[in-house]
């Protein structure tokens, strides 16, 4: 059961993932890209506890990359993404 | 504590989604980011009473500060037009944290049911695939390495290295705890070396669709590591980021009216198999202050903006010209091309940067027809995405995309640095056209000097 349910999240997901971007203006495109590169940053938390279990000194090294890693995906991809909304917010626009 | 923790994930999950469809819409979508930030913290502090997390707080702490200072400062030095490059960067880190836990997983002596062996496995893959090829990506378009890599038979050992992998994969899939360091780190590198080696032929002008690609890639790899780990929050946002990117990926591809197996699969520039049409006729000079006087008099302007514009931040430029014709009573209009600059929508995003307001920038569908009662049209450093080559010449490499029909106009002013051929090398038969004249020089020199000659009329 335990499967078919994650099987279930992971069809729901997909649907919502799609639902959400089907009716984007082009304009947005770039934007929505850079925010679900931001979103997909929560790795941050499955490698903080990767690194939190770690048994050896090497796993505690690769999950220490991992949380490096992950944390430059999560921060950046905010940035990034704020910066470029920021813009959309100056330009005063609104059709 | 454990109900804390699992309530604060479905509360940043539900920050994620609604984050997301917020972000969709140019009113709300800087609420988007925030709320969608706001899940992230809240994920992120919590997850340090995770029941899983025994020890390393200290360097866990030093990790999310490094990692998050390096890329703090990177994000808000860069310039706006080298955004699509950071983009595929901190998405190939993603990538490569989503590989990394999956090592770490896979490490450990622990028995783990097949299930989440093979999504380990299968996450592992296709991490380490967008962790290296989003790093060619990124030293594509940032100017590191120009080249595009080919070689003879190329498919066909990518082909080899990518099913060596996958068996190696297979091996350590079902092979329990019994596979060594030596394998998994065999299998490590090899997915890297696919991910180089699916990157490298692929041209410059196609690295949007793929750069997209690989945020849906990471984006998988997070999910299947999220059930690894069980963590119902990385199960949702991964799985939501990898659908919605698989759209978007899609719709780009659309946008260039090429099959996303066209991307990756065939060499841009080798569609044609006959000649392609040599270009008739030579091309016109202008003068600048010729330029001023026809635009100052016109009825209607239509601005076509293309990478070049974007190279040489001239948007302001654009603009503060925008402004002096419109204070003429000209109309002037701005036409986005779907694929202009190197994503969809990275030409709206710097124009907006300008202060370009929405209602005057029109996409393709909704202006295409306007040409035909334009005065002038003017193209900014844009080449593929204004030549008619792509509607009559069947054997152009670009045939079938939908361009932006400047060549109909009652006038076309090109400015263009030199002589040269656009992106993907072909020749612009617009260049050529008899109602066509070209005004070279550098995006923001050349405006600068019609903004002059404007103002001295």
């Amino acid at each position: 059961m335990e499967g078919f349910v994650a099987l279930y999240i992971f069809m729901l997901a997909a649907f919502t993932g799609y639902e959400i971007i089907s009716k984007v203006p082009v304009i947005l495109h770039t934007p929505l890209m850079s925010g679900s590169n931001f979103v997909h940053g929560i790795v941050l938390v499955g490698a903080m506890v990767a690194m939190g279990h770690a048994e050896t000194d090497m796993q505690t090294l690769v999950g220490f990359i991992a949380v490096l890693l992950a944390a430059g995906n999560a921060v950046g991809g905010y940035v990034v993404t704020e910066r470029m909304l920021e813009m959309f917010k100056s330009s005063g626009g609104k059709k | 504590m454990d109900f804390i923790v699992d309530g604060s994930y479905f509360i940043a999950a539900i920050l994620f989604i609604f984050g997301l469809k917020r972000m969709s819409s140019p009113v709300t979508a800087r609420r988007g980011i925030v709320w969608a930030g706001v899940g992230m913290v809240l994920a992120t502090i919590i997850t340090y009473f995770h029941k899983d997390i025994h020890h390393n707080y200290v360097w866990m702490s030093l990790a999310i500060l490094i990692g998050g200072a390096i890329a703090w400062v990177t994000a808000k030095r860069v310039k706006m037009t080298d955004m699509p490059q950071m983009i595929a960067l901190y998405n190939g880190m993603g990538g490569g944290a989503a590989a990394a836990i999956a090592a770490v997983i896979l490490m450990q002596e622990k028995e783990i049911s097949i299930t989440l062996q093979v999504l380990a496995v299968f996450g592992a893959l296709i991490g380490t695939i967008a962790l290296s090829g989003s790093m060619i990506a990124f030293a594509k378009l940032q100017g590191l390495m120009w080249k595009t890599y080919r070689f003879p038979n190329q498919q066909w050992v990518n082909l080899f290295v990518f099913l060596v992998t996958l068996i190696i994969g297979f091996y350590i899939t079902f092979s329990g705890t019994a596979y060594g360091m030596g394998i998994l780190s065999i299998f490590f590198i090899l997915a890297l070396i696919f991910g180089v080696l699916m990157t490298i032929p692929i041209g410059g002008a196609d690295m949007p669709v793929v750069i997209s690609l690989y945020n849906a890639f990471t984006g998988l790899a997070v999910g299947f590591e999220g059930y690894v780990i069980g963590n119902p929050a990385m199960m949702i946002a991964g799985i939501v980021v990898g659908s919605a990117g698989t759209m978007l990926t899609q719709l780009m591809a659309k946008a260039m009216n090429r099959p996303i197996t066209n991307v990756l699969f065939s060499n841009f520039g080798d569609g044609g198999d006959g000649k392609i049409e040599a270009a008739t006729g030579s091309m016109k000079e202008i003068d600048a202050n010729d330029v001023a006087v026809m635009m100052a008099f016109a009825e209607k302007v239509i601005i076509v903006p293309g990478y070049g514009m974007a190279v040489a931040q001239a948007q302001h430029k654009v603009w503060e010209m925008t402004k002096l014709l419109q204070e003429r009573g000209v109309t002037v209009k701005f036409a986005i091309h779907p694929v202009a600059g190197r994503m969809p929508g990275h030409m709206n995003v710097l124009l907006a940067e300008a202060g370009v307001p929405y209602d005057i920038i029109y996409d393709l569908d909704e202006i295409n027809e306007e040409f035909e009662t334009t005065d002038v049209t003017l193209v900014i450093g844009a080449n593929d995405v204004v030549n008619p080559a792509a509607r009559t010449d069947t054997n152009s490499p670009i045939y079938g995309m939908p361009i932006l029909n400047a060549d109909a106009s009652k006038n076309t002013i090109v400015i263009k640095r030199g002589k040269g051929t656009g992106f993907t090398g072909i020749e612009n038969q617009l260049f050529f056209a008899e109602k066509t004249n070209m005004l070279y020089g550098d995006g923001a020199t050349a405006v600068s000097e019609l903004i002059t000659a404007i103002k001295e009329l």
